[in-house]
C-alpha cells in the first residue's frame, strides 16, 4: 500500500466534482441543490489543497485559498438557506423548477 | 467681457430658479435671467464687431479662454467667438427671452420645466462657443436630454412615442459625431482642439469618412434629408416653448456643426460630397414643401416647412461658393427666429382653440387681431417676402448656388426656387383658412386676444425678422470672414 | 442732393401712411387714418409733381435728351464681386411720369375712399394697406437695380393680396387673394430666375448695367452669354422670356391672366388703383426698362411678347362681351388694354432715334390708368347705389346717377378711342406702330379695338339706359362732394389727356419724338370703334330680347366666352388632381410610410431581436448553470488547443 499520489486525489476530485454536478442537474429540491454545490467547492478545496501538498510544497497559498473558499460557501449556504427559507413561505415549495418568476 | 458670461449667466439663473418658492419667482426669475442673457449677448455682438475691427485680421476667434480639464486626454475649457457664432448666440438669447414669456401659461412642474428650458440653452450657449470637440459634444448632448424631458412631460399628442423617437435619432447622430471626433483624435494627435486639429493635414480617405460621419450626424440634427422624421413628430409634441427651442435653436446646432466642423475641418469631404449634399438638400426642400402642402395640423405644416427651410441652408452648405454659405448661415438665423414665432403664435392660437387642425378654425382676424396679425406675418417671412428675414437668406442661397455655372447646380437652384411657389401655396391655405372667412370659433366670445407677455415674445421676435429684413447688411458683415476662411480651406486644396 | 431728398420724400409719405395706421389703427388713428393718409398722399403728390416740374423742365432736359440720374443709391446687400442689391431711384422720363401717375391715381382713391370705405370697420386697416401699395409701387417704379424691382415686386404682391383679401370675411375673397398671390408667385419665380440669368451675364444687377452690357454688339458679356445655350435656345433668350414671364403674371397676360377676374373680389377703389391703373402695368413698365435688352439682344423673345399680347387683348375683350359682373367686364378689359400696351411694346423696332412703339406703350398707360380709374370709380358708385355687381340688376340708371353717369361715358368714350378722348390717341399711336412694324397684329390691334368699343357700351347700355329700375325708396344720395373731386379730376384726364405731347416727354432714348397724326389712317379705327358702339346701341339701349336670341343661336360660342376659354377649368385640373393629390398626397404618403416607416422599422427589428434574446433567460436555475458549464468548457478547450 503506497502513500496515494496527488493523480488519486484529483480522481477522487474529480469524480466528487462530478457527483455535485449530476446532483445539481437532475435533482429538483433546493437543499439538495445546494448540497450538490458545496461538493463541488469541496471537490475544489481538495484540488487546492492536493496542489499545495505535491507541486508547491513550500507555499501555503493553496491552503489560504481553501480556507476562504470554506468561508464563503458558510456564507453562501446561510444565504441560500434564507432564500429557499423565505422561497418555502411565499411558494410552499422549495422545488427549483417552480421558483421561475425571475424570468425575461 | 470673459466669453465664460454666456456660459455663467445661464446656470446662475438655473441655481436661483431652484431656490425659487413660488411658481411666479420661477417665471420672473427665468425672464429676468434670460433678458440678461440677451443684453449680453448684444453687448457681445457690439464688442465683437469693435473687437474685430481694433485686431485687423478678420477671420480670427475672438475673446479666446482656455481652461484646462483633462489637459493630459486633450480636453479643455476653451471658449470663443468668431461671427457666425455671435450670430448663433444672438439668435439663441432672442429664442430663450420669448421662449420663456410664451411659456408664461405652464402650470404644472413649472420649476422644473423652466429649469431644462435653461439647461437646453446653456447647452446651445455651450456648444457654440466651445473651441474643444470634446466639450463640444458634451454640449450637444447636455441639449438633448432635456428635450426629450420637455416632449415627455409636457408634451401633448401621441408624446412619449415622439419624445422616444427624438431622443433614439438625435442619440443616434450623436453617436455619428462621438465617431468621428474619435477618429479625428486619434488621428490628428491626440487633441480635441478644433484649432490644432485644423492644422492637421487628414489623408484624403480619413476626411471623407469622418466627413460622412459628422455631417450625417449634424444633419439628423438639422433634419438632413431622409433623417427629417423627428421633427415633425417631435415638434407637433413638445409644448410651445419646446417646438420654438426645437426648431428655433436645436436644428441651428446641427447647421453649424456641419459647416463648423465638419466643413471647417475637413473640407476635403466636403468636396468630395458636395453633390450627395446638394441632391439631399434639394429632395429635403421640394419634398418638405411638398408634405407641408397635405398637413392638417398647424404644427405638423410648421414642422414639414422647417425641414424644408432648413434644407435652404443645408443647400447653401452643399454649394460651397461663398455667397452660398453665407445665404446658408444666415438661412439658419433667420429660420430660428422665424420658426419660434410661427411656433410660438402656434401655441398662442391652441390655448385660445383648443385646436391646431385648420379645417376647425376660421376668421381668427376677427376674434384675436393681434395673433392673427403676428400669424400673418410669420408667414408671410417664411414665404420669403421682401423686408422680411426669409427674403434675402434664400436670395442669398439661391444667388450662390447660381454662381455654380453648370447644368447640374443650375436645375438644383431652379428646382429649389420653384419650392417658393409651395410655400406660398401652403402658407396662404393655412393662413386665409383660419384667419379669413367667418368666425365660427365655438364660444368666440370667451376668447381673447394675446396679453402683455405673448405680445412681448411675438413683437421681440417680430423685430427680430424685420431688423434682418430691412437691413442685412450688418449680418453679412458679421458672417463674411468666417465663411471666407472656410472657402479658404475648401479652395486651398 | 436737394433731388435725393425730394424722391425720399416722395417715397417715404406713403410709407409714414403706412406705418401710422398700422401701429396705432385701433387706437390713435381709429377715426383718422383716412384723413391722415390722404394728407400724407397729397403731400407725395406734390412732391412729385414738381420734381416731375423739376425733371421735365428743368434738370432732365440737357443736350438735346433727357438724362438719367441716379440719386440715391446705397448698397443694401451684397452677394459678391458687383453683385448686389442696390436701393436707387433710378430717374429718366418713364419713371418720373410713373411717379406721377401712381401718386395722382393713388391720391385720387384715398380721396374717393374716405367716402366709399366710411363704414368700414377696418378703417384705418384699409388705408395703412393703401399707403402700403403706394408705397411699393413707387418703389418699383424707381427701381435702379433688377433685384430692387424684385423687392417691390412683391411687396405690391402682397399689398394686392391684402386688398383683394380685405373682406376677409367672404371665403371668396380669401379665395381671390390666394389666387392672386400664388399666381403672380409663380410668375415671380420664372422672374427671379431670370434675373438671375441676366444679372450674372452682366455681371451686375444694376439696370444701367444690365442695359449697357447686354445690348452692345460684340461685348464680351454679350458673347458669353449667346455662347451658353439651354434647349437650343440662348441662355439670354430663356432670361429674358423668363423675365417677360414675371411681368406676364403681374400684368395678367394669358396664361396667367387668371388671377385678375377675381382679385375683383377687393374693395372697387382698389381695383382702380391697383387692378387697373398701376399694379398691373408693372409688366409693362418692367419690359419698357429693359426695352433695348428685347429689341436688340432677343428680337425672338421680342416677337413671342407681341404674339402673347395680341391673343391676350382679343382673349380678354372677346371674354368681356359675355360677362355680367360689372367689375369683371372692367377686368377683362384691363386685361385686354395692357394686352395693347405691351403689343405695343413688342412690336417696336429698335433704330436710332426714338422708338415710336416703345412711347405708345407707355402713353397708353398713361392714358390708360386715367379713364379705366374713372371707370371703376363710377363702378363703384354704381354697385353701392343698387347694392350689387351684375349689369343686369342695373338699367337707366341715368336717372338716379346723372353725375356718373356723363363721367362714366366719358371713360367709355375714351376707351373705345373715339376722338378727340384720351384714348382715341394713344390707341392710335399702338395702331400705327403695329402698322408700320407687324401688320398681322395690326389687324388683330384692329378687332380687339371694335370689340372694346362693343363690350364697353354694352355695358353703359345695359346700365344707364335698357329700362328703367324701380327707384329706391329712401332717397339716396348719388355721391358726396369729397368723392365728387377725384372724378371730376380723373374724368378731365379721361377727356384731355390725349392732347399732351407725349412724345415731347417719354421716349426711348429721351430725344423728343414728334408725334404724326394722320387722318387718313385713323379713319378705319374710328369708323370700325364707331360701329362697335351702334351694335351695342342696338341690342342694349332699350329693352329687348335681342341679345338673348343671339345668345341662343349661338349658344356655343356664348359658352366657351362665359367659360373664359375653359383656362380656370385647366388650371383648376393642374394645382387640384395634378400637384395636390397626387404629388403633395404622395409625398406626404412617402414620409409617413417610407421615411417614417423605416425609423420604425429599425425600433421594430430592435424588438425583434431582443424578443429572441430574451427567450434565454427563463427563470430557470439549472439552464442557467448549464450555460456556465458550456461555457467554461469552451473557455477551457480554447486554452487547451491554443
Amino acid at each position: 500500500m503506497t502513500e496515494p499520489g496527488l493523480y488519486h486525489i484529483l480522481t477522487l476530485s474529480a469524480l466528487l466534482f462530478c457527483t455535485g454536478m449530476y446532483g445539481f442537474f437532475t435533482r429538483r429540491n433546493l437543499i439538495t441543490l445546494l448540497m450538490s454545490v458545496e461538493l463541488m467547492l469541496n471537490s475544489v478545496n481538495l484540488n487546492l489543497v492536493a496542489f499545495d501538498r505535491y507541486v508547491w510544497p513550500e507555499k501555503t497559498e493553496g491552503l489560504f485559498f481553501s480556507l476562504f473558499i470554506i468561508a464563503v460557501a458558510a456564507a453562501e449556504a446561510a444565504l441560500a438557506i434564507a432564500i429557499i427559507i423565505h422561497l418555502y413561505r411565499t411558494h410552499k415549495s422549495i422545488d427549483v423548477q417552480e421558483a421561475e418568476e425571475l424570468k425575461y | 467681457m470673459s466669453l465664460l458670461l454666456i456660459l455663467i449667466i445661464p446656470i446662475l439663473t438655473a441655481g436661483a430658479v431652484l431656490l425659487c418658492k413660488t411658481d411666479e419667482q420661477v417665471k420672473w426669475t427665468a425672464l429676468a435671467g434670460s433678458l440678461a442673457q440677451l443684453g449680453v449677448s448684444v453687448a457681445l455682438y457690439f464688442l465683437f464687431v469693435r473687437e474685430r475691427a481694433i485686431t485687423g485680421q478678420e477671420s480670427l476667434i475672438l475673446f479666446e479662454e482656455r481652461y484646462p480639464l483633462l489637459s493630459d486626454a486633450g480636453i479643455f475649457l476653451h471658449v470663443g467667438a468668431d461671427g457666425i457664432t455671435v450670430g448663433m448666440i444672438l439668435l439663441t438669447s432672442f429664442v430663450l427671452a420669448a421662449g420663456v414669456l410664451a411659456s408664461w401659461n405652464i402650470v404644472y412642474r413649472v420649476k422644473e420645466f423652466f429649469l431644462l428650458l435653461l439647461l437646453l440653452a446653456l447647452g446651445a450657449f455651450g456648444f457654440f462657443i466651445s473651441q474643444n470637440l470634446f466639450l463640444l459634444f458634451f454640449f450637444l448632448e447636455l441639449s438633448v436630454i432635456p428635450k426629450f424631458l420637455l416632449i415627455s412631460i409636457w408634451g401633448s399628442g401621441k408624446k412619449e412615442y415622439s419624445a422616444n423617437k427624438l431622443a433614439l435619432m438625435l442619440m443616434g447622430g450623436s453617436a455619428l459625431i462621438l465617431t468621428g471626433i474619435l477618429l479625428l483624435y486619434f488621428n490628428g494627435g491626440r487633441t480635441f482642439e478644433i484649432h490644432s486639429l485644423s492644422r492637421v493635414v487628414f489623408s484624403d480617405r480619413l476626411q471623407q469618412v469622418v466627413f460622412a460621419l459628422l455631417f450625417v450626424g449634424f444633419g439628423v440634427f438639422t433634419a438632413l434629408f431622409p433623417f427629417h422624421t423627428w421633427v415633425p413628430d417631435g415638434h407637433s409634441s413638445a409644448p410651445t416653448a419646446g417646438s420654438m427651442f426645437l426648431a428655433g435653436i436645436s436644428m441651428k446646432l446641427g447647421g453649424f456643426g456641419c459647416l463648423k466642423i465638419a466643413m471647417y475641418l475637413l473640407p476635403e469631404g466636403a468636396l468630395y460630397f458636395s453633390h450627395i449634399i446638394i441632391v439631399l438638400s434639394v429632395i429635403g426642400i421640394l419634398y418638405g414643401a411638398l408634405a407641408t402642402m397635405m398637413q392638417k395640423d398647424l404644427k405638423y405644416i410648421n414642422a414639414y416647412s422647417s425641414v424644408s427651410h432648413v434644407a435652404f441652408s443645408l443647400l447653401g452648405m452643399g454649394m460651397l461658393t461663398q455667397t452660398a454659405i453665407t445665404g446658408a448661415v444666415m438661412q439658419m438665423i433667420s429660420h430660428g427666429v422665424m420658426t419660434a414665432l410661427f411656433f410660438a403664435v402656434i401655441g398662442m392660437v391652441y390655448e385660445r382653440t383648443h385646436t391646431r387642425m385648420i379645417q376647425e378654425m376660421s376668421g381668427l382676424m376677427k376674434t384675436m387681431p393681434f395673433i392673427a396679425t403676428v400669424f400673418f406675418i410669420s408667414g408671410l417671412c417664411s414665404l420669403g417676402l421682401p423686408g422680411f428675414s426669409g427674403f434675402v437668406s434664400e436670395m442669398t442661397v439661391l444667388t450662390g448656388s447660381w454662381e455654380k455655372d453648370s447644368v447640374f447646380h443650375r436645375t438644383v437652384t431652379i428646382a429649389a426656387a420653384a419650392s417658393l411657389v409651395v410655400t406660398a401655396v401652403y402658407i396662404l391655405r393655412a393662413t386665409t383658412k383660419i384667419m379669413m372667412g367667418p368666425p365660427q370659433l365655438p364660444g368666440e366670445n370667451a376668447v381673447t386676444d394675446a396679453n402683455t407677455k405673448e405680445r412681448s415674445a411675438a413683437i421681440l421676435l417680430t423685430a427680430g425678422i424685420v431688423w434682418i429684413g430691412l437691413f442685412p447688411a450688418w449680418l453679412t458683415a458679421l458672417i463674411k470672414p468666417d465663411v471666407q476662411q472656410i472657402m479658404k480651406r475648401i479652395a486651398g486644396l | 442732393m436737394i433731388y435725393t431728398v425730394l424722391v425720399l420724400l416722395i417715397v417715404l409719405f406713403p410709407l409714414a401712411g403706412f406705418l401710422f395706421p398700422a401701429l396705432w389703427g385701433r387706437s390713435l388713428f381709429k377715426k383718422s387714418a383716412g384723413p391722415l393718409t390722404v394728407v400724407l398722399m397729397t403731400f407725395s403728390f406734390l412732391l412729385s409733381a414738381y420734381f416731375a416740374y423739376l425733371y421735365f423742365f428743368e434738370f432732365g432736359y440737357q443736350q438735346g435728351a433727357y438724362r438719367r440720374f441716379l440719386f440715391p443709391d446705397i448698397p443694401w446687400l451684397e452677394f459678391s464681386g458687383a453683385l448686389a442689391i442696390r436701393m436707387g431711384a433710378y430717374i429718366d422720363a418713364v419713371s418720373v411720369m410713373m411717379l406721377l401717375t401712381v401718386t395722382f391715381v393713388s391720391l385720387m382713391v384715398h380721396v374717393y375712399s374716405l367716402w366709399y370705405m366710411k363704414h368700414q370697420e377696418r378703417y384705418a386697416a384699409y388705408f395703412a394697406y393703401l399707403s402700403l401699395f403706394t408705397f411699393s409701387m413707387l418703389g418699383l417704379v424707381l427701381s435702379s437695380n433688377i433685384f430692387q424691382m424684385y423687392f417691390f415686386w412683391e411687396l405690391v404682391g402682397v399689398s394686392s393680396f391684402l386688398l383683394i383679401g380685405f373682406y376677409y370675411q367672404k371665403p371668396a375673397a380669401a379665395a381671390a387673394a390666394k389666387k392672386a398671390f400664388i399666381v403672380t408667385r409663380f410668375a415671380d419665380v420664372g422672374f427671379f430666375i431670370g434675373i438671375l440669368i441676366l444679372s450674372f451675364s452682366a455681371g451686375s444687377m444694376d439696370f444701367e448695367t444690365i442695359l449697357h452690357k447686354l445690348t452692345t454688339p460684340g461685348s464680351d458679356a454679350l458673347n458669353t452669354a449667346a455662347a451658353q445655350t439651354f434647349l437650343g435656345i440662348s441662355a439670354l433668350s430663356w432670361g429674358a422670356a423668363l423675365v417677360f414671364m414675371g411681368a406676364a403674371g403681374k400684368s395678367a397676360l394669358f396664361p396667367l391672366h387668371i388671377w385678375l377676374p377675381d382679385a375683383m373680389e377687393g374693395p372697387t377703389p382698389v381695383s382702380a388703383l391697383i387692378h387697373a391703373a398701376t399694379m398691373v402695368v408693372a409688366g409693362v413698365f418692367l419690359i419698357a426698362r429693359l426695352f433695348p435688352l428685347y429689341a436688340i439682344t432677343v428680337p425672338g423673345v421680342q416677337e413671342f411678347i407681341a404674339w402673347v399680347s395680341a391673343v391676350t387683348a382679343l382673349m380678354a375683350a372677346l371674354i368681356a362681351c359675355v360677362q355680367t359682373d360689372i367689375k369683371r367686364i372692367l377686368a377683362f378689359s384691363t386685361m385686354s388694354q395692357i394686352g395693347l400696351m405691351m403689343l405695343s411694346l413688342g412690336v417696336a423696332k429698335y433704330e436710332a432715334g426714338p422708338v415710336p412703339g416703345y412711347t405708345a406703350s407707355l402713353f397708353h398707360l398713361f392714358t390708360h390708368a386715367l379713364f379705366k380709374s374713372l371707370l371703376f370709380l363710377c363702378a363703384g358708385i354704381m354697385i353701392h347705389f343698387v347694392h350689387n355687381n351684375s349689369i343686369w340688376k342695373m338699367g337707366g340708371l341715368r336717372k338716379y346717377l346723372p353725375l356718373t353717369h356723363l363721367f362714366f361715358l366719358a371713360g367709355c368714350l375714351a376707351i373705345s378711342g373715339i376722338p378727340p378722348f384720351s384714348g382715341f390717341f394713344s390707341k392710335e399711336e399702338i395702331l400705327l406702330a403695329a402698322y408700320r412694324n407687324y401688320f398681322p397684329l395690326y389687324v388683330l390691334v384692329l378687332i380687339t379695338s371694335a370689340v372694346t368699343a362693343f363690350y364697353m357700351f354694352r355695358m353703359y347700355f345695359r346700365t344707364f339706359w335698357f329700362y328703367n329700375l324701380k327707384g329706391p325708396t329712401e332717397k339716396e344720395t348719388e355721391i358726396e362732394v369729397p368723392a365728387l373731386i377725384p372724378l371730376v379730376l380723373l374724368a378731365i384726364g379721361a377727356v384731355l389727356g390725349g392732347f399732351i405731347p407725349f412724345g415731347n416727354f417719354v421716349t426711348s432714348d429721351g430725344h423728343r419724338m414728334p408725334f404724326h397724326f394722320d387722318v387718313r389712317f385713323s379713319l378705319l379705327p374710328v369708323i370700325l370703334n364707331l360701329a362697335g358702339i351702334f351694335v351695342a346701341m342696338w341690342f342694349y339701349k332699350t329693352k329687348n330680347k335681342r341679345s338673348d336670341i343671339v345668345q341662343e343661336k349661338a349658344w356655343k360660342l356664348y359658352l366657351l366666352l362665359s367659360e373664359k376659354f375653359y383656362v380656370d377649368h385647366l388650371y383648376e385640373f393642374i394645382t387640384r388632381k395634378v400637384i395636390f393629390q397626387v404629388i403633395g398626397r404622395s409625398a406626404a404618403w412617402f414620409d409617413k410610410n417610407i421615411v417614417d416607416g423605416m425609423v420604425n422599422l429599425s425600433g421594430e427589428a430592435t424588438q425583434y431581436v431582443s424578443a429572441a434574446f430574451r427567450k434565454l433567460q427563463s427563470g430557470k436555475v439549472q439552464l442557467y448553470a448549464l450555460y456556465f458549464l458550456l461555457a467554461i468548457l469552451a473557455l477551457a478547450l480554447i486554452t487547451i488547443l491554443k
